[in-house]
């Protein structure tokens, strides 16, 4: 990549200098993966900061293109690593708009259930890793404790930690399995009290109070012009939260707040995930009492969604239809859909473009981290070289999601 | 909602009809969602004219979609949210291959920097007043544009070109 960042002459309190380039990363453990930083400094003060990405580039919306709508589900889950059913999810909706498909109400309760545990292991590593970024070691040893719990289920349902690929195209691969009810409910009572350690180890800290509290100020009208969304945004005042305003998947039968803060620095944005993190597990609870213990986790759509196992050993369509979807796959009627949902880092969109062949024409996603990372010069620029860690800390980046 | 919506959509379409009569080419509707197909060259007014006058003040995405070997081959599409209004709307403007060069939205959107050098860098399109227009997730000396559909997905390296049929090797 071709720079735009290079050495100047300055006048400083002891007479003429030059500004330093400093190259951060690409194997900086504070990038949290692989972002490279350019940064030009004056002694320890960011003059002028250029991020480099693309080294995690493993062309994803290409791959999509050349592989049928339900195949691409998988590479889905590797963009952001730490929101794979979130990615799943947008996904599937994306899809379903495309095919007119609705989705059983059973189905949509579990879905909501898996993202907003997903949100709190995915708010639980950014909260391990930003602390360990500011010197606080043993929160992230706490965190992994409890998000060690939430890959546990996911393990049970979906038989995968990570890549679940457990939301599919009309609905979800399995079942829930026996005792999941427990097991989701021991974790919501454990919960509450870890969320208040946490607190208890940061929120007071005057270290921690220090590190944060007026570093990487981004007021709210910059942000929206920078399109930044999630965390960021409402810790600006903004409480646009994609779950509120274009409800999916009845999200809209739930009860719960849009935390907001008027800070906008990086404390205001650890205030916004702590408290997103209860108001998930809010979401949680509701969603369990509303799923049954029985009922469809699949739309009923002949020649699209494959059959159940049995109907494909005694009815001979069903067994047609089972050999066409994984043969040739199935071909939405010309057009596109864009389908936007709250990821834990912000407003993740897919783009699904259908030319009536059984492959995607076009398949974009809309990363959040992408969006948001663009602003890091704006937030680091005139700041001292420490806040730079604290700023890539709390627009938390997933450097998969970024570079897809 | 899907009635409310449809009407929301239908009001942004008159406004843009009296600011400027040949600004909407066409309106589609597809499963709730609207489309206007906007002249090219107006993309930048209309973009500004949303912003300002109807409210719509994020742009959620911008994406581009190669119809090749149709033409005109490149559709791009401006995904707006109004954050006020809880609206969404799409505009969508067709570009033709031979001249593939559109007014950047960045003196509108700040956001529209990295996204514009995205589809520059993976579809080849250039984007007039871009104030930082370089490749981003490729390297800079990558040769070709991979998202372009007659880019082939294992890419150009190590096949010969008798494998390609009617593919220029790039």
């Amino acid at each position: 990549m071709t720079t735009t960042v290079t050495s100047h002459n300055v006048e400083t309190a002891t007479g003429p200098a030059q500004t330093m380039v400093l190259n951060m990363g690409p194997q900086h453990p504070s990038t949290h993966g692989v972002l490279r930083i350019l940064l030009e400094l004056n002694g320890e003060t960011v003059v002028k900061a250029d991020p480099d990405i693309g080294y995690l580039h493993t062309g994803i919306e290409k791959s999509c293109e050349d592989k049928t709508y339900s195949q691409a589900t998988t590479l889905t889950d590797r963009m952001d690593y730490l929101n794979p059913l979130g990615n799943n999810l947008v996904y599937a909706l994306a899809v379903e708009k495309l095919l007119g498909l609705e989705v059983p109400k059973r189905a949509q309760y579990i879905r909501v259930m898996m993202a907003e545990l997903q949100r709190v292991s995915s708010h639980l590593v950014w909260l391990g890793t930003h602390a360990l970024d500011l010197g606080a070691m043993s929160v992230f040893l706490y965190c992994f404790r409890e998000r060690e719990e939430i890959l546990k289920i996911f393990e049970r349902f979906a038989g995968q930690r990570m890549m679940t690929s457990y939301i599919r195209i009309g609905g979800l691969a399995l079942d829930p399995p026996s005792g999941w009810r427990e097991m989701v409910g021991r974790f919501l009572k454990m919960m509450p009290s870890r969320i208040d350690e946490y607190e208890a180890l940061l929120t007071e800290n005057r270290i921690w109070m220090a590190r944060t509290r007026g570093v990487g100020v981004l007021s709210a009208k910059d942000a929206v012009a920078y399109s930044m969304t999630g965390p960021v945004l409402r810790a600006a005042g903004l409480a646009y939260d994609n779950r509120k305003t274009f409800p999916y998947s009845s999200y809209e039968e739930f009860n719960f707040d849009v935390p907001t803060r008027t800070d906008a620095d990086c404390f205001g944005r650890y205030m916004v995930r702590v408290a997103e993190m209860r108001e998930s597990l809010k979401i949680v609870t509701q969603a369990m009492e509303k799923i049954t213990d029985s009922g469809p986790i699949k739309t009923e759509a002949p020649g699209i969604i494959p059959p159940q196992r049995e109907k494909m050993k005694t009815e001979m369509e069903a067994l047609i239809y089972h050999f066409k979807i994984f043969t040739e796959g199935f071909s939405p009627a010309p057009g596109e859909a864009y389908v936007t949902v709250e990821s834990p880092r912000g407003e993740l969109g897919c783009f699904v473009a259908s030319d009536g062949s059984p492959k995607p024409l076009r398949c974009h996603f809309r990363s959040p981290s992408f969006i948001n990372l663009q602003a890091l010069p704006k937030l680091i620029e005139g700041q001292i070289i420490a806040d730079v860690v604290a700023c890539i800390g709390t627009i938390d980046i997933v450097l998969g999601d970024v570079d897809r | 909602m899907a009635d409310n919506a449809n009407q929301n959509a239908k009001a942004v379409v008159e406004h843009l009809r009296a600011w400027n009569p040949r600004v909407v080419e066409e309106v589609i509707e597809f499963h709730g969602e609207t489309t206007i197909v906007v002249p090219h060259g107006l993309v930048r007014a209309a973009a500004q004219e949303c912003r300002d006058a109807l409210q719509f003040d994020l742009l959620s995405d911008i994406t581009c979609v190669d119809r090749y070997p149709i033409e005109p081959r490149f559709e791009l599409q401006y995904h707006l949210t109004s954050i006020p209004k809880k609206e969404k709307i799409r505009l969508r403007s067709h570009v033709p291959g031979d001249h593939a060069c559109v007014d950047s939205l960045v003196p509108v959107w700040l956001g529209a920097g990295w996204l514009e050098r995205e589809i520059f860098d993976l579809m080849g399109i250039q984007f007039n007043g871009h104030p930082d227009l370089r490749r981003i997730l490729l390297p800079g000396d990558w040769k070709g544009h991979p998202l372009r559909r007659d880019y082939p997905v294992q890419g150009f390296r190590d096949i010969p070109a008798t494998y390609l049929p009617g593919l220029k090797k790039q």
